[in-house]
């Protein structure tokens, strides 16, 4: 390697180590924690040993029981035992006052176990508590990415639909994805005339035109979405003219609604469609479809034939890059948006920040993470050169 | 094309109305944000520059703005000038690792980064958000510099070393003043996209961390204050003041290469 080269890869590695050490690494660590189930293993030690040498049949022997109550009766910090709680009532719900009801009867509990655990709960005479605890004494589980899907294992093994109360996130799969489509197609319907109109201006008007683009880009999605959410609000500017106007007699609730969420996503995602369709329109010459009306095209065949194929890759570039941004969309959404109208986002942030459930942020995080690569490769093979994202 | 016409106006006004719309509402003297306001005032910009909380914001985000400059702008110009320079197997993957924070969601980075960041301490401070912003700017500082310096001439470094520049006169004199408009375009860029940023924030700071967004975020759950109204316009008039930043050093950087064209034609 010549000298040149070492220089540069010398100048490259600190980035390269902080994306790696700081972006790589942590999303690495939410890909395998979408799979990590240490809960069982790590609380119930010597519970998992026994429950290994269990054939899985009928209930499990005295060993196995003993094994449960010493890992009970020994002291372990609560936050061990809290994950074990929280992890086994995510599978099963009762199993929180199950297990602490057990933990905090276990220093009184007297041999056999396998009768005075019974006679404490009649559930732990049942095996299939027992076979929960043993599918998930093994360090890998697919309980999240399945759950991220509305499925579940029994303790049996086969897999099978989550109770339709329960079934939340093929929905929120499907409504993240009719929402984004829908953005896109109105940033199309929106954009293309306006993409056309700016290439037609030139001088002054063209700037100032631009500028009407430019300037909501430059401005911060935040600020955008707030301006949204003032505007719509019961008692903003829109409900009052619309008073005024004597259109309606009472404000009407926009904010907190699907067509909020709609407007204000359009709005904030609008210019990463104009910006590259107006660069290709830029650069179409005119005179192709002055040839096809001269060659007797009809305007609508000039538009159909000849125009709109030449503007194609910047439709689809565009496109590509709103559809892309918006299926990952967290505070648009979250601030003008209601509770039926939130994304795939507003759930990993939900799981992380609220309901502590790592797993599950991690599995819904891996499948927005496939579905954005997805875009990104069908959008790659679109156009080689793509490389601006999103800000905010 | 009369009717595209007042279609596409109609669509740029749809474009800036929300943004014209809230400076009216942010010198209202009412206590609701709505049009026509009974009058006008500055009390809800008093209420921003005497309230402690958004004082603090607004010097947190500066921070953590500037140091997210000055570090993305650093990292972000060496790593495109070293990957201008380098010839080696896997500068693709390099590049594209280099590249992750702009298509990776925000709210898989943000989850993420809370996560390994609590792990080492990083979270609730400062110093995390500064590392975060990093991760998340410096890749558009790699997009811009290397494009402008893809551009440069490289028979201009061999005609200063020919005629007996050291490299680092030939780097100071003639490389840093044809790529500095990338540059700086890119440390603009950094900086906006540290002061934009609040999806990170929200997972990465406490009350004590509130930067400006996040302040914002904050007040919009509580209760919609006019102060908010203000704060915007706050921060607009800033993105639009890096705007005019990024056009002219635009504008400079093709001033600086049309001799250059004009030679080329002659």
């Amino acid at each position: 390697m010549d000298r040149n080269s070492r220089l540069g890869i010398l100048l490259i590695a600190p980035l390269l180590l902080l994306m790696l050490v700081g972006f790589v690494l942590p999303i690495g660590a939410t890909a395998f924690k979408a799979f990590a189930n240490p809960e069982v293993s790590a609380a119930l030690p010597r519970t998992t040993v026994a429950l290994d040498r269990w054939t899985g049949e009928g209930m499990p022997d005295e060993a196995v029981f003993a094994a449960f109550v010493e890992d009970l009766q020994s002291p372990q910090d609560n936050r061990t035992f809290g994950a074990l709680i929280r992890r086994m009532n995510f599978e099963q719900s009762g199993m929180r006052s199950r297990l602490s009801g057990a933990r905090r009867a276990a220093p009184d509990l007297e041999a056999p176990y396998s009768v005075s655990l019974i006679e404490l709960d009649p559930a732990w005479g049942t095996p299939d508590i027992w076979q929960l605890l043993r599918t998930h004494s093994n360090p890998y589980t697919a309980t999240y990415m399945l759950r991220s899907m509305d499925l579940r294992i029994e303790p049996a093994g086969n897999i099978v639909a989550v109770d339709p109360n329960m079934a939340v996130f093929r929905e929120l799969f499907v409504r993240t994805f009719v929402i984004s489509i829908w953005v896109t197609v109105f940033a199309v319907l929106l954009g293309y005339p306006t993409a056309w109109y700016l290439s037609t201006l030139s001088g002054r008007a063209e700037s100032f035109a631009l500028l009407c683009v430019l300037v909501p880009f430059w401005i911060s999605i935040l600020v955008r979405s707030t301006a949204w959410f003032i505007i719509l609000q019961r008692e903003g500017p829109i409900n009052a003219a619309l008073l005024f106007a004597g259109l309606i007699d009472t404000p009407q609730a926009i904010i907190f609604t699907r067509s909020a969420v709609y407007i204000a996503m359009v709005h904030v995602l609008l210019p990463f469609l104009i910006l590259p369709l107006l660069s290709v329109m830029k650069r179409i010459r005119p005179e192709y479809v002055r040839a096809a009306a001269s060659l007797g095209a009809r305007p609508w065949q000039q538009f159909l034939l000849v125009y709109l194929p030449m503007t194609m890759p910047g439709v689809a570039a565009g496109a590509l890059m709103v559809l892309m941004l918006s299926v990952g969309f967290y505070i648009t959404p979250v601030l003008v948006g209601g509770l039926q109208d939130q994304m795939v986002s507003y759930y990993i942030a939900y799981f992380t920040n609220t309901s502590i459930n790592l797993g599950m942020a991690a599995a819904l995080s891996l499948l927005l993470l496939l579905l954005t690569g997805l875009l990104v490769a069908v959008a790659s093979r679109f156009m080689p050169g793509l490389s601006t994202g999103p800000r905010g | 094309m009369r009717a595209i016409r007042i279609f596409a106006v109609l669509v740029l006004v749809f474009l800036v109305s929300p943004i014209v719309v809230i400076f009216p509402l942010s010198f209202s003297s009412g206590e609701v944000l709505t049009l026509p306001t009974p009058g006008w005032s500055l009390r809800w910009y008093e209420d921003f520059f005497y309230s402690s909380r958004w004082l603090e914001a607004t010097k947190n985000s500066f921070i953590v703005g500037t140091i997210t400059m000055v570090l993305a702008t650093a990292l972000g110009t060496f790593a495109a000038l070293g990957l201008n320079m380098a010839q080696f197997r896997g500068k693709k993957l390099v590049l594209a690792i280099l590249s992750l924070p702009m298509v990776v969601p925000v709210i898989v980075a943000a989850s993420s980064m809370y996560v390994a960041f609590s792990a080492m301490g990083l979270t609730n401070s400062l110093t995390g958000l500064i590392i975060a912003h990093t991760i998340v700017a410096a890749p558009y500082v790699v997009i811009t510099v290397l494009a402008s310096v893809q551009t440069l001439d490289m028979t201009l470094v061999r005609a200063a070393l020919s005629l007996g520049a050291t490299p680092a006169q030939a780097f100071r004199e003639v490389v840093l003043p044809l790529i500095l408009p990338g540059v700086i375009a890119g440390a603009v860029f950094a900086f906006a996209t540290s002061f934009d940023e609040l999806v990170i924030a929200i997972f990465l700071t406490g009350p004590d961390q509130f930067t400006l967004p996040r302040q914002m975020f904050a007040g919009l759950r509580e209760m919609l204050s006019p102060t908010i109204a203000a704060a915007a316009v706050i921060m607009i008039t800033l993105s639009l003041v890096l705007l005019v930043i990024t056009e002219s050093a635009r504008v400079y950087a093709t001033r600086l290469n049309k001799p250059n064209r004009q030679q080329d034609a002659r």
